[in-house]
């Protein structure tokens, strides 16, 4: 092997799995030195969080054959990370985490790039996170994946017999933890469940009854929570609590400490002030670090077809022994994020115009609300508004909304959907059913007659 | 300077102060530092484990930087052991790291008394025989274990010690010690207190569910001879009295009764893992007993005669729908029974000492008090050694293993990383990992490929028919993938096997929560990893 040079050998590991065939590999597996290269040159994989799941999903990647890494992140960094998120020093306390930790990966491995993005991530257009050929996600909020989830579906096409266009299909792995549990799985829009098909695995967060803590306080966090959701509003009319500023929460602590003097409660501490008013979740260094490295191992199964993928969700529990279990779950199939949605075809011709009162009134059948109307998965008696891409194409209320997208209703809906062949819109209102009235929101996959072969074909020929 | 206690507070918030100045104490050896090890030492470092050694004779490859965070460009050529220990030392200057330039096999074939100082070692990436060496040698100098090997998708985790006892077990689910099925008379008499038909609604929706359940138990045993609820008929009758006693739907004390109501009717007495610990033989306690067995020792006793058949009362209580008055008065209720029985014990713990001749004082109340408050949950792990595992494996679990679905890939990476260990020895290299880093698939290597797939098939299956499991195969597919790895160490099944090594270090250095028992493989084609009882 004469050709054999640095780079070459530094993956000696890696190669094993990337060179040589085998016989538990995913469908389109194509081992050999072009893989492994194509990984390096046009895999980009966004690690959505910097913190404990982050930290490490970045250091997994880089070391696993990945060299053009984004990551996203809109915190600094605290002196309670340092237990765990092993990029950060004492030094970088109050530093965007983001930037640090890209610069700590960099540093240490050489040819990889990390391009870090220190803001939220509503901030960034939903274009920016379709560049990449995997998003992994390191986030401890249901909000912030919910909504990568959603953007990530916006992307997924569905061909006219409901299967996903596969160049449309953006995979996430997405990893949890809390002290010694955690969970990984792999999101495939389209094919597996996407987060929102199983949002009931996150259960709501439990709030006590605001009576229970004015009236019948039992606990110390009964008594935290007075401090925090009551008597702040009374002692400081106007000023908003803040959980990071610590004259605010010695001032919880002391009132609280406080009522539960008044009521004989034990265990009322800062600590525990902090933990409750916080909703502080427990975190360690190697719960992260299975999870993040089963979400990465994961993320090159995908890309790279090198062994089979896990079907799709692994919750693991190293708090009594040691369990780790697989579970399939099924997709929703009428998931309003990644299901396919309502097919409707129509002319290019139709437009909004008529949705306004009287209703209904159509006689014309060329008008788009008119046909959600009969369209039998429908059955649309009233809508309260229609969305595209994030915009209001028209809403009913509130007056000032209605007002700014009346105009709309004139245009055709192929011009308001800036003559795309087929797109999604997003419809809510009034259904009835049964004779009952119910408020439902469809996704609606809507085709323009003529328009698809055309753009097919142009696709292919830019494609070749 | 707060900083210490704040770095550390997402992890206090799990094992507390208590379990921190255990990790604090523990001095860990690692054998290995390629990313299995490294991986392992970090996440100890991190939450500030007291001091690491870093043995390893090895110098820094190319390859190497590949798959290690603990080594950069600068590490080329240098002491492996060296450049490790000192980026894990980056992570947390309060922890003293030091290394060993030397070959871990070479240290377990001509030094065994090196491991004696070390709270744990852990090794990593040992072949077979010198692990099976350095098991005994910690054995014998009663240092904790743990090996780990993570081998291309596979791996494995197995702890080595001969007992370890946990008394803060901390159980994620656990039903709560209210001795509803078995109330004392201060409990009864708290409850015949107070009169759950007041017409006052305020007052009838903040009556506790304990004292609900309680009264209309006793209404229930008047009219049924004095029994409880038993046949899932008369649970149902029982909901529904409690039902009937509802005066508004809100009455969320009488949903929490009903929920709770199986509570009066659970078997009395200690449960069957509490007996087997009270009856196992170290429960006769001499002088050179623990104290952990000599506290067994006194809830044997106490059980046996103030328990009347029960453990002493935990005393805590789940918060519960409740008047603050009636709340703070039930848990006073509880707390006192549970000192009552904590004082029972303790005067028992002290005339047990005596009787061994040890210091009755020895023992603090603290730690009886915490013994008392988790009696229900103690938990005792025992370890074969490994060489005795491999020689004499439960033949029924084996068996069992190799007929079920679940644990096909489990049950044959086990076996084939035992396989892998034997063809080394025999042809000093390992399955598929050939000269000249011969990665690219062409002629020679498939028919290097080829042989060493049918040489490590007959190995394992050797092992098998070693172990009286002639008849059994392992799937063609598996053999193919073990020589495809070719030994190879990736960075992601490293950090989890690291990190699971991690996790049971603190379990076994702060001596809460229960460590894994059996051996861990873990399977990264599928991630249906399983544990081994062996």
């Amino acid at each position: 092997m004469a050709e054999l040079t640095d780079s070459r050998s530094r993956s000696r590991d890696l190669d094993k799995l990337l060179l040589r065939p085998g016989n538990i590999v995913g469908k389109l597996f194509e081992p050999g030195p072009e893989l492994r290269d194509d990984l390096r040159e046009y895999a980009r994989v966004l690690v959505v969080g910097a913190g404990g799941l982050g930290c490490e999903l970045l250091k997994d990647f880089a070391l696993s054959g990945f060299q053009k890494l984004e990551v996203i992140d809109m915190d600094r960094i605290e002196v309670t990370n340092l237990n765990r998120q092993f990029l950060f020093r004492l030094q970088d306390v109050g530093k965007p985490k983001a930037e640090v930790a890209a610069m700590r990966v960099m540093e240490r491995i050489n040819g990889v790039e990390i391009v870090p993005h220190f803001c939220r991530i509503e901030d960034k257009e939903d274009d920016f996170y379709s560049k990449f050929s995997l998003i992994a996600l390191g986030l401890d909020s249901i909000e912030a994946r919910s909504y990568i989830n959603r953007v990530a579906c916006s992307f997924l096409e569905y061909d006219s017999e409901g299967n996903p266009f596969e160049e449309t299909v953006k995979p996430m792995v997405d990893g949890g933890t809390e002290g010694f549990k955690g969970h990984a799985r792999v999101i495939l829009p389209g094919t597996t469940p996407c987060f929102e098909c199983t949002i009931w695995l996150f259960p709501p967060q439990v709030k006590f009854p605001l009576c229970t803590l004015a009236e019948t306080p039992r606990t110390a966090a009964h008594c935290i929570e007075y401090a925090h959701l009551i008597k702040w509003g009374e002692m400081h009319s106007g000023k908003a609590f803040d959980a990071d500023e610590p004259e605010h929460m010695q001032w919880v602590y002391t009132e609280a400490l406080k009522r539960a003097e008044l009521f004989g409660i034990p265990g009322v501490t800062y600590s525990f002030t902090q933990g409750v008013v916080k909703n502080i979740i427990p975190a360690i260094a190697s719960t992260n670090a299975i999870i993040s490295a089963a979400c990465t191992l994961e993320a090159l199964k995908i890309l790279t077809g090198c062994s089979k993928t896990l079907s799709n969700y692994m919750t693991y529990n190293g708090l009594e022994g040691l369990h780790t279990k697989a579970t399939e779950f099924v997709k929703d199939k009428d998931c309003l994020i990644c299901g396919s949605g309502v097919l409707l075809e129509m002319d290019t011709s139709i437009t909004l115009q008529k949705i306004l009162l009287p209703y209904p009134c159509f006689t014309n059948s060329a008008q788009f609300m008119n046909l959600l109307g009969e369209d039998p998965m429908v059955l649309l008696s009233k809508p309260t508004s229609v969305v595209y891409m994030g915009n209001n194409l028209y809403k009913m209320v509130p007056p000032v909304l209605e007002e700014m997208t009346r105009s709309n209703l004139s245009l055709r809906l192929f011009d308001l959907m800036d003559k795309v062949s087929m797109g999604v819109v997003h419809v809510t209102g009034t259904a009835i059913k049964n004779d009952k009235k119910n408020s439902s929101l469809w996704k609606i996959r809507v085709v323009f007659k003529g328009m698809v072969d055309g753009v097919i074909d142009m696709d292919l020929a830019g494609g070749a | 300077m707060a900083e210490p206690r704040t770095k550390y507070d997402r992890q206090l918030r799990i094992w507390g102060d208590q379990g921190q100045a255990a990790l604090e104490k523990a001095s860990i050896c690692l054998l290995n530092c390629g990313p299995t090890g490294s991986e392992s030492l970090k996440n100890l470092v991190l939450g500030g484990v007291g001091s690491i050694t870093v043995v390893d004779g090895s110098k820094v490859e190319e390859g190497d930087l590949g798959n290690n965070f603990m080594l950069d460009e600068s590490s080329l050529g240098q002491s492996k052991a060296k450049c490790v220990c000192a980026f894990l030392q980056e992570l947390n200057d309060a922890v003293k790291a030091k290394f060993v330039e030397e070959s871990p096999e070479a240290l377990i074939e001509m030094n065994s008394s090196f491991f004696s100082d070390f709270t744990l070692v852990i090794s990593t990436q040992l072949v077979e025989t010198s692990m099976l060496k350095l098991d005994g040698i910690c054995r014998q100098a009663n240092v904790m274990l743990i090996c780990a090997r993570s081998y291309g998708l596979t791996g494995l985790v197995r702890i080595s010690l001969k007992e370890h006892n946990v008394i803060e077990s901390k159980p994620d689910h656990f039903l709560d010690d209210l001795r509803l099925n078995r109330p004392w008379p201060e409990l009864k008499m708290f409850a015949e207190s107070i009169d759950i038909n007041t017409p006052d609604p305020a007052v009838h929706k903040h009556i506790p569910y304990v004292v609900i359940l309680l009264k209309l138990a006793e209404e229930w045993a008047s009219s049924y001879s004095g029994c409880s609820p038993s046949t899932r008929e008369e649970k149902k009758e029982f909901k529904d009295l409690l039902k009937s006693r509802m005066t508004a739907f809100d009455e969320n004390n009488y949903k929490e009764a009903i929920d709770a109501s199986f509570k009066i009717s659970t078997p009395q007495g200690i449960n069957s893992n509490l007996r087997q610990i009270i009856d196992d033989i170290s429960a006769e306690v001499d002088s050179s007993s623990s104290d952990f067995w000599v506290m067994v020792a006194a809830l044997k006793e106490f059980i046996a005669n103030e328990g009347e058949g029960e453990a002493p009362l935990e005393g805590s209580i789940p918060d519960m729908t409740s008047s603050t008055e009636y709340y703070i008065n039930l848990q006073k209720i509880y707390q006192a029974k549970a000192e009552a029985d904590f004082l029972a014990v303790e005067q028992r713990v002290r005339n047990i000492l005596k009787r061994i001749g040890r210091e009755p004082a020895v023992i603090t109340k603290t730690s009886i008090r915490n013994f008392c408050r988790n009696a229900r949950k103690l938990t005792v792990c025992r370890y074969r050694l490994i060489e005795e595992e491999f020689n004499s494996p439960i033949l029924l679990e084996l068996q069992k293993y190799l007929n079920d679905e679940d644990y096909s890939y489990a049950i044959g990476f086990y076996i084939l990383l035992r396989a892998v260990d034997r063809f080394a020895a025999n042809y000093n290299r390992f399955p598929g990992l050939f000269d000249g880093h011969l990665q690219i698939p062409n002629i020679l290597s498939y028919r290097g490929m080829d042989e060493d797939i049918s040489r490590l098939k007959t190995i394992a299956l050797g092992i098998l028919g070693d172990l009286g499991c002639n008849s059994s195969t392992l799937t063609e597919d598996l053999i193919n993938e073990m020589c495809r790895f070719g030994g190879a160490e990736l960075h992601t099944v490293a950090a989890i096997i690291g990190g699971i090594v991690s996790q049971e270090v603190i379990k076994l250095i702060t001596k809460q929560f229960v460590p894994m028992s059996g051996t861990f493989i873990f399977n990264g084609i599928d991630h249906k990893s399983q544990l081994l009882a062996l």
